[in-house]
């Protein structure tokens, strides 16, 4: 099938590759939701997906049937191939399901409860200061590559406990797993294989020379009585990878392009630092990222459509966030909105264990952004990109200042 | 007005701590639980509703 002709019929034909969903899906979400509100596609290997809030919020609660087991709805078997020696055949535990995943998130959750994520601010905070010292003086700068993308895989490196000396190295394979990874297959491997060949070092480092960090802490767990394999150690560090990074920059990229779209908002954000809290909350809800997969065990009898054993399912969370029965004025951004039950960081079981870590980044990266450079607009409207798939987020956001 | 929240339900999304520090906490693994089992003294009510209103979960009850 040609996965790249024009869509007749959202409903039963939809592309979330199509250049114009990428810039903007929110108008389809609401054609397919009036419609058909669970629509089915056959591209990408056959997959549905949800746009209402309802539907996500009853579906997801389905664990037995859609299971986590295959998250990404273009499955790279490359993954398992390569790593081999390291995969346990999942990853976990964003693709176990419960009740297995239950002792596996109790060992990560610690990491990122508001207070523990708190420890990681003053260097988030010096971090941002030292990014916009790098281009302030000339009065523009790409509000996401320069700022945004910068500031997530650095914040992970550091939770992480890695040498400051190798912390460049760090990010550029982060960069090009999650960057060039995506379409490159010899890219994807080579940095995976650099990546878990480092947290092999830094384990039997820590084994020897505990620091206190997240590897030194993950050594000494169980999980009923039986200690953590160097297996589950460094697959639990590559999931903070590719859980904690271009999602996180997704929201401060997507959250700095509103802000030079949107004067009003803008001008209210610097001159009310009060808005804070909810705005941010807003910006996700807005703008938020990630659209998990499911794939179903058995057959699911649900509203009248039967998703069939094996058929996948995208659980859009981000249409879910502009579904009119939920949100009163969805596609506008209400800075105060009092009432705002978003579910950016997913709902149910599998709730973004790093949400707290996410939302202390996105605080420090905005307040600082804002105390800094407080008025700001795009360059060139035309040359903003957003990325595509199941995590979407601005990617290139020129500004001036 | 009393407040409670349905561990059952509850994930972790810190969204009532956060919009009312005075009513919840977490434990360490991020779970909320409330500060007060006894009526609350009227001036926190409305922070409660703020609380149960956002929460995702609909983990956050309140009882009059």
């Amino acid at each position: 099938m040609d996965e790249t002709k024009p869509v007749e019929d959202w409903t039963t034909d939809f592309n979330i590759f199509d250049p114009q969903y990428s810039r903007d899906p929110a108008p389809f979400w609401s054609e397919i939701r009036q419609t058909c509100p669970i629509a089915h596609t056959g591209r990408n290997g056959g997959l549905y997906m949800t746009t209402s809030y309802n539907d996500a919020q009853r579906l997801v609660r389905e664990t037995d049937i859609l299971s986590n087991r295959q998250i990404s709805i273009a499955p790279m078997q490359a993954d398992k191939d390569l790593l081999a020696d390291y995969h346990t055949e999942v990853n976990p535990p964003i693709t176990m399901d419960p009740p297995e995943s239950i002792a596996v998130r109790r060992l990560i959750l610690p990491f990122f409860s508001v207070k523990a994520v708190e420890k990681h601010r003053p260097y988030t905070e010096a971090l941002c200061h030292q990014l916009i010292d790098g281009f302030i003086d000339q009065g523009e700068c790409d509000a996401a590559e320069d700022y945004a993308q910068q500031i997530t895989p650095r914040v992970i490196a550091h939770m992480l406990g890695i040498d400051e000396t190798r912390n460049e190295e760090f990010v550029s394979w982060v960069r090009g797993l999650i960057e060039d990874g995506f379409s490159d297959f010899d890219a994807r491997r080579d940095n995976l294989k650099a990546m878990t060949t480092f947290f092999q070092d830094m384990i039997e480092e820590r084994r020897r020379y505990p620091t206190g960090d997240y590897i030194s802490d993950l050594i000494t767990k169980d999980i009923d009585g039986a200690p953590l394999t160097d297996k589950i150690i460094v697959n639990l560090c590559v999931l903070l990878l590719i859980a904690g990074i271009d999602t996180t920059w997704s929201s401060i990229g997507s959250s700095l392009f509103h802000m030079a779209t949107h004067d009003h908002d803008r001008k209210r954000l610097a001159s009310e630092p009060g808005l804070f809290p909810s705005a941010i909350e807003e910006l996700l809800r807005f703008y938020a990222p990630v659209s998990p997969g499911r794939i179903a065990m058995k057959d699911l009898e649900y509203n009248g459509i039967t998703i069939k054993k094996g058929e996948r399912m995208m659980m859009n969370f981000p249409a879910a966030n502009r579904d009119p029965a939920q949100f009163e004025n969805p596609d506008e951004v209400i800075l105060d909105r009092e009432q705002n039950r978003h579910v950016a960081f997913g709902i149910g079981h599998h709730r973004c264990a790093g949400s707290n870590l996410a939302r202390m980044e996105m605080d420090a990266a905005l307040r600082i952004w804002f105390e800094r450079i407080p008025d700001f607009t795009l360059t060139d409207p035309g040359a903003v990109t957003w990325s595509t798939g199941q995590v979407r987020g601005a990617r290139r956001v020129p500004v001036k200042f | 007005m009393f407040v409670k929240v349905n561990s059952k339900r509850c994930q972790g999304h810190n969204r009532c701590g956060s919009l009312a520090p005075e009513l919840f906490d977490t434990d360490e693994f991020g779970m909320a639980f409330p500060l007060y089992h006894e009526m609350l003294p009227p001036e926190l009510e409305e922070k409660a509703r703020l609380a149960a209103d956002n929460c995702p979960e609909y983990a956050v009850l309140l009882k009059k």
